[in-house]
Formats: C-alpha cells, sequence, structure tokens
C-alpha cells in the first residue's frame, strides 16, 4: 500500500458543493435499486393487485367502481409505499453506509432529502405511471384519471418524506414493521383525505384547484420540515445502534 | 477552499488536533469510563486498549460524533466540535466495524460513493488506491463476489486517498492477511510521519515506535507513551 505523499493541513470547509453531494447519494441509491431488480417491483405488484382484487372481491359494477375507484387505487398506493419504507435506510444501516452518509461533511437533511427523492422515484412515480391503465379498470373517465395522477403525483413524495421520518425512527429495533405502520398512518390520513377527495370533487364535476392548493401545501410542507424530522431521527437510531 | 479561513498550520503542528476533557460515557446504565480525558497530537498513531466491552468502539462512535450519550468536551483545533460540526467531519475519517461498502456495487462505484460528498476525485486516482490495496483486477465484480477480507481492502482503499489530519479506525485489521497487515501498519505509521494522527483499536499485536496507548476499563483510564 503506497501512498502519495500528503502534508497535513487541517481542512477549511469541505470542497464539494452539497448539489454534488447530494447527486453522489441519489446515483447510488439508484444503482443499487437497479441490481435488484425484485425490489422494486414487489410495491407495484402489490398495488396491481390490490386494485384487481377489489372488483373480484366487492362488485364488479361500474356504478360502484366509479365511485370507489379513486379511493381504491390511492389507498393501494399508499399501502405500497409504506411496504417500501422499511428497506430506506434499513440496508444502508446493516451495511455501515449509513454511518458514512452521516459522516459526510454536508447537511444531512439534504443528503436525505436526496435518498428519498431516489425512493419516490424508484416506488411513488411507478405508481403514478401505471395509475391510468388501472383508472381505465376502474371506470373512471378521463378527467377523472388526470385529477387523480395530479393528486398521487403531488402525494406520493408526500408520503415518502414522511415516511422517512418513521423510517428513520425505527430503524434501531428489531421489530419495526408494525411500529412503522402506527407512526406513520396517522400523519398519512390528511394526505389520503384531501387525495381521494380531490378526485371526488373532479367526479362530480367540481372545481379541484382549492384541493391541489392544498396538497401542494403539504408538499411543501413536507419537504420542508419531513428532511429534518428524519435527519434528527437518523442521529438518534445511530446513537442507540 | 478559501485560504483566508484556514488557521495558522504553523503553531497547530505543536498544539493538539483533538483533544478531549473529562469524557463520561454510560452505555445501559453503565459506567464505560469517566474522567477520561486526552489529547492527540499531530504525526501520532495511538492504540485504543481495553478488554471486550470496555468501551473502544464506543470511544470512537462519541469521537466521529456518531453517538451522543457522553458528556465532557470534545475539541477540534482548540475549539468545540459541536460548534463545527462540518468542519469537524470534513478533517476526520471514521472506519466503523461495518466497512460501509454496499454489496451489489462494485469497489469502484462504492468509492466513488464514499469520496462524492468529501472532494473531487478522478477515476484514475480511485482505479489506482484499488489497485494499491491488492484489488486490481476486481474494479468491476460487485463487491458480493468478494471475499470479508477483499471487501474490508476495498474501504481501506479510502486510506490511500484520504487528506483528512485524523483517523478513526476502529478493528481494521479484521479479516486482513498477513501482507496486508503489514502494509496497512507502514501505512499508518507513514500517515503519522506526514503529520497525521490515527486513533486505532485492534485486538491484533499492533506495536509500532512510538505509538501512544490509550487504555480503557478496570483501573480507570491510563495515558502512557
Amino acid at each position: 500500500m503506497n501512498a502519495e505523499v500528503r502534508p497535513i493541513v487541517p481542512l477549511a470547509s469541505s470542497s464539494v458543493g452539497a448539489l454534488a453531494a447530494m447527486k453522489g447519494v441519489f446515483s447510488r441509491d439508484m444503482k443499487v435499486a437497479f441490481r435488484q431488480r425484485q425490489d422494486l417491483l414487489n410495491p407495484l405488484l402489490f398495488f396491481i393487485m390490490v386494485v384487481t382484487l377489489f372488483p373480484l372481491g366487492v362488485s364488479p359494477e361500474a356504478s360502484f367502481l366509479r365511485e370507489a375507484g379513486a379511493g381504491i387505487l390511492w389507498v393501494a398506493a399508499l399501502l405500497s409505499v409504506l411496504l417500501s419504507l422499511d428497506h430506506l435506510f434499513r440496508h444502508d444501516f446493516d451495511d455501515g453506509t449509513l454511518e458514512q452518509l452521516v459522516l459526510q461533511p454536508q447537511p444531512l437533511f439534504l443528503l436525505i432529502l436526496a435518498k428519498t427523492m431516489a425512493h419516490w422515484m424508484l416506488t411513488g412515480l411507478p405508481l403514478v405511471i401505471l395509475t391510468p391503465v388501472l383508472g381505465v379498470m376502474v371506470h373512471l373517465d378521463g378527467n377523472s384519471i388526470a385529477v387523480l395522477c395530479l393528486t398521487l403525483l403531488i402525494g406520493t413524495p408526500v408520503l415518502s418524506l414522511i415516511g422517512a421520518i418513521g423510517a428513520a425512527l425505527t430503524l434501531g429495533l428489531r421489530s419495526a414493521g408494525v411500529l412503522l405502520s402506527l407512526l406513520i398512518i396517522p400523519l398519512y390520513i390528511p394526505v389520503l383525505i384531501f387525495g381521494t377527495g380531490t378526485v371526488a370533487a373532479a367526479v362530480e364535476g367540481a372545481s379541484v384547484g382549492a384541493y391541489l392548493a392544498l396538497m401542494g401545501a403539504f408538499l411543501v410542507l413536507a419537504l420542508t420540515l419531513a428532511p429534518f424530522a428524519a435527519a434528527a431521527a437518523l442521529r438518534i437510531s445511530l446513537s442507540n445502534g | 477552499m478559501r485560504s483566508a479561513h484556514r488557521p495558522d498550520y504553523g503553531a497547530l503542528m505543536s498544539e493538539p488536533l483533538l483533544q478531549a476533557v473529562n469524557l463520561q460515557c454510560e452505555r445501559d446504565k453503565r459506567i464505560l469510563f469517566r474522567e477520561l480525558s486526552f489529547s492527540i497530537l499531530p504525526g501520532t498513531v495511538t492504540r485504543v486498549e481495553g478488554p471486550n466491552g470496555s468501551g473502544k468502539t464506543t470511544l470512537l462512535r462519541m469521537l466521529a460524533g456518531l453517538n451522543d450519550a457522553w458528556t465532557g468536551e470534545l475539541n477540534w483545533c482548540g475549539s468545540p466540535i459541536a460548534n463545527q460540526r462540518e468542519v469537524f467531519l470534513r478533517n476526520m475519517l471514521y472506519l466503523g466495524h461495518r466497512p460501509g461498502i454496499k454489496p451489489l456495487l462494485t469497489p469502484m462505484e462504492n468509492l466513488r460513493a464514499l469520496m462524492a460528498g468529501r472532494r473531487p476525485v478522478s477515476d484514475a486516482v480511485l482505479s489506482q488506491a484499488l489497485q494499491g490495496t491488492g484489488l486490481a483486477g476486481f474494479e468491476g465484480v460487485p463487491c458480493r463476489n468478494l471475499s470479508a477480507g477483499q471487501q474490508r481492502r476495498v474501504a481501506l482503499a479510502r486510506l490511500l486517498i484520504a487528506d483528512e489530519p485524523l483517523w478513526l479506525l476502529d478493528e481494521v485489521f479484521t479479516a486482513i492477511d498477513a501482507d496486508g497487515v503489514v502494509a496497512l501498519e507502514t501505512l499508518l505509521q507513514q500517515r503519522a510521519a506526514e503529520g497525521g494522527a490515527v486513533l486505532v483499536t485492534t485486538h491484533h499485536d499492533l506495536a509500532l515506535p512510538g505509538m501512544q496507548r490509550l487504555t480503557l476499563g478496570a483501573g480507570g483510564v491510563t495515558d502512557e507513551r
């Protein structure tokens, strides 16, 4: 192991910007995910299965599905995001990359934001892309499908961001699954109510502007606060681990 | 980097990089150590010693800022670390029990990700570092196909390109073969000669000339040459 001679000087600050560091975190998470494709497919398959089982289990009537469709899709999306949350930090915690992430000379909340963005791109976004197909299956009309997609596009990042707090808090626990759900679902409820409410308004032909504005407010709130909370939670979990 | 903000290095060479005053750490209602004070000077290798469970890993995690359950004072270049966390992190390299290597990524990708938030490093330098740890030819193999020792060498490759003055190395000799151990010992010594400070825990029989010892465990803490 021959090293070049490196004179010692205490360094003033990081020579890499926060944006480059975020890019590094994001691209690593994407790379890891695409080498483990079945983990990517799990939430998607879950989403499709739940939505296809509803007409079989409850009623295939077009009138029922039109009324319940948006709710079914929203609940399925919410649960499938919840299903994927445990993986957000768990693998990184186990192999030690999480320690190294926390020790980067960068603001931790920005690195977590990058991680959460990668999580959304890998779970939330595919759900949004699949929604038009499943929307047709539950007899939603074109306008409602468009609104549903829009609410999911705004809503799923909120689910990922809030979920990151729960995932970080339950990281040190052995059976985190149930506790994670108990912690997170109450926080998901407002997003669910406004998400389905928006589509219900669209089905009735009412204006959806106010609903969408509120959902946008949820997203802004989650974007600005959740990374800080998740960063603090992560430090606590690592401190105990 | 803004050179105007740099401290006076000439003066710093004789002053401790890291200074611990009256550290006390409690874990599971058991006091691991109390009234622990020491200074880490530039150009030294310090071995943290003690029986299993005496708090070696906990001490290193505390110093790195991964563990918050302690009281006392920790200073970096004379001022509290808490006030200059990002500066301290930029100056410190920590290698823990868990190597921080993603099994699905190749050594090259792992190294690149580890350096991403620290400083820009070209791929040529990274592959040189991997060759330096004896991983030539394995740059493109996913790490899960490598042996435990080879995975550890990926993490150790960081030491060859690290510019951080302070290294905190927890059980780095684990799973490394005899040749690797010798090379690593040489590297630590060379690092100290350059003016770096190294804190290392190991059960391997490490004895470098001029090495300092920091002993934890029964009978309190001693700091001897």
